[in-house]
């Protein structure tokens, strides 16, 4: 290391990082890095180790073992300093419900010490950004779960973050609210805005991410592009099986060498890489299912076989 | 529009616990006027009935230490004033911003720490108990309960009464996760306190063994001063003891609140 770590070339890197609470282990040695302006995205069941990953970097969770740098600074010594240069979006709002919508953002810049001026050109020109400048002046409390959280982007946005940490950003919305605050998300990638983002949602994983870790029970099951876990870890079709009696054992003896079977209640998934192939050597066998559904893989399928079928908690 | 980056603005001289305190500011410039009539109106009402009604009473059977019931009165109901509020905005308020808006959480997440936290709405709630005994002052002085210029004392002394409280208070409020201890803390903290620590009537009144209970409380030791304040009897020989006991409970409050707002916001 030589003298200030001005321009790191790595935003985050964690090495062996460990999370602990009591004799529950919730990250359990996992390495990272994150370079600038890439979307990079924990995805994970519930309980995977996610947020307390976030938290460490956010600068608000000790480490309890192995190493974090962000901005090639020690979260330990240097947290205020390196979350001046963060944005946070918490997965709960911590919005003042009682407050103004531009108020939220006026006090929240506050805490950065951002003189007054900048600020309010600031707060108006974001508010601009997430599409709330019509209601500056309304009230927090009856705002849309969707506006709340847009307002909970703009307000992370006020210190002009290099690094923007959001945990879960679109759980709860509905799909219109979704896709404006993704198309948000995307706008500020293009400003080179680098983005952390945690979700166990696959469809946006696949739709902001360039590259992600499959996080389960505190470990990385996966590490890539969403192409490349495909390709990685599923195959490119999956042919789904319906079949009208319940008899999954006996095609699925039947089925066996075709690809990779999976049976579920209420259908068989084979993972092949030509489903209209596999489709002829499935009526060769004699095997004729009510209904067929031949798909690319995607994300989904990754994520359930990495990290099961049965819930978590 | 584009978001065109800008160089990141330096922090500004402002120290961060004042970034954390005009939080709290802010939120009351817009949302003081529930609170004004409990400040004006309440120590107006309270004076009136106490000190005029049931002071008719008293006086007439001489009154206590040789002053009559309103000048009596008068600074023990500023001095519970002072601690009802600290208590009152050390509780909810606190427990809110760590379970129901979240606001420390928000802070947490710039470059404020957990203490800057603490100090803000700590300098915060020590403001509102300053508003609260200047209008009690001014109230005071309108019923004539002042006799002597050390009277402008009581404000101080009302911030010190606040200090050894909400400090306290607050370390329990960021302690509990159930906010039913609010209701012992007040049924066997602040109602005893405020009735038997020499708020309505001198302590030499209680039998021998809750007199010392009542010496131990920090309420007793700011009634005290006020009352000395108010009478111009105030000596700094003996007195100091006041202002001492009370600054010990502020300080190791805000040594256990440091401890619980470290473990409850940084884990």
């Amino acid at each position: 290391m030589t003298g200030r770590p001005e321009a790191p070339e790595l935003l985050i890197t964690a090495r062996g990082l460990v999370k602990r609470f009591g004799d529950a282990t919730a990250v359990d040695g996992i390495d990272v890095e994150v370079r600038p302006g890439e979307a990079f995205g924990f995805l994970g069941p519930n309980g995977a180790g996610k947020s307390s990953t976030m938290r460490m970097i956010g600068c608000v969770s000790p480490p309890s073992g192995g190493e974090l740098r962000v901005f090639g600074l020690d979260p330990q010594t240097d947290g205020p300093a390196i979350r001046a240069r963060l944005g946070v979006v918490p997965q709960e709002d911590t919005l003042d419900t009682e407050l103004p919508v531009i108020d939220n953002l006026l006090i929240y810049g506050g805490y950065f010490g951002i003189p007054k001026a900048e600020l309010r050109e600031r707060a108006t020109r974001l508010l601009d950004f997430v599409q709330l400048a019509d209601r500056a002046t309304s009230k927090v409390d009856p705002l849309s779960g969707g506006m709340k959280r847009r307002l909970t982007i703009a307000r992370s946005l006020i210190n002009d973050p290099e690094l923007l940490l959001l945990d879960e950003p679109t759980t709860g919305l509905d799909p219109q609210a979704r896709h404006v605050v993704w198309e948000r998300l995307f706008r500020l990638r293009q400003q080179g805005v680098t983005l952390v983002l945690t979700t166990h949602y696959m469809d946006e994983a696949e739709q902001l991410c360039d590259r992600l870790v499959v996080m389960d029970k505190g470990r990385i099951a996966a590490e890539g592009s969403p192409s490349e876990l495909i390709a990685a870890h599923s195959s490119r079709e999956v042919v789904e099986l319906r079949f009208a009696a319940l008899d999954h054992g006996g095609h699925a003896s039947a089925l066996d060498g075709i690809g990779r079977l999976e049976v579920l209640p209420d259908r068989l998934l084979l993972y092949v890489d030509d489903g209209d192939a596999a489709l002829v050597a499935v009526h060769g066998r004699g095997v004729t299912p009510t209904s067929v559904l031949i798909r690319r893989s995607t994300l989904e399928d990754v994520f359930l076989r990495l990290t099961g079928r049965t819930l978590v908690d | 529009m584009s978001l065109t980056r800008t160089p990141l603005t330096p922090t500004t001289w402002v120290p961060a616990p004042v970034r954390s305190y005009s939080h709290f500011a802010h939120a009351y410039t817009l949302l003081w006027r529930g609170s004004l009539s409990t400040t004006i109106l309440v120590p107006i009402l309270t004076l009136v009935a106490l000190g005029f009604g049931l002071g008719s009473l008293v006086d007439a059977g001489g009154g206590f230490d040789g002053l009559s019931y309103l000048v009596f009165i008068g600074p023990g109901l500023l001095a519970a004033a002072a601690m009802t509020t600290a208590v009152e905005e050390a509780t909810y308020p606190v427990m809110g911003a760590i379970r129901w808006q979240r606001t420390y959480f928000a802070m947490l997440a710039t470059p404020l720490t957990a203490v800057d936290v603490l100090i803000g709405h700590l300098l915060w709630m020590l403001t509102r108990v300053l508003m609260g005994a200047v209008a009690f002052f001014i109230v005071l002085l309108g019923f004539g309960v002042v006799t002597d210029w050390q009277g402008v004392l009581v404000v101080p002394f009302a911030v010190l009464i606040g200090f050894a409280f909400a400090a306290p208070v607050t370390a329990f409020s960021a302690t509990t996760d159930n906010n039913e201890s609010f209701a012992y803390l007040y049924r066997f903290g602040i109602i005893p306190m405020s009735l038997f620590a020499g708020a309505f009537f001198p302590i030499s009144q209680l039998p021998g063994w809750l007199q010392v209970v009542a010496e131990l409380t920090p309420a007793f030791h700011g009634v005290e001063l006020c009352r000395g304040a108010t009478t111009g009897t105030l000596s700094w020989s003996s007195d100091y003891v006041h202002v001492a006991y009370l600054l010990s409970w502020g300080f190791v409050g805000l040594l256990l609140a440091k401890r619980a707002f470290t473990r409850r916001l940084v884990f």
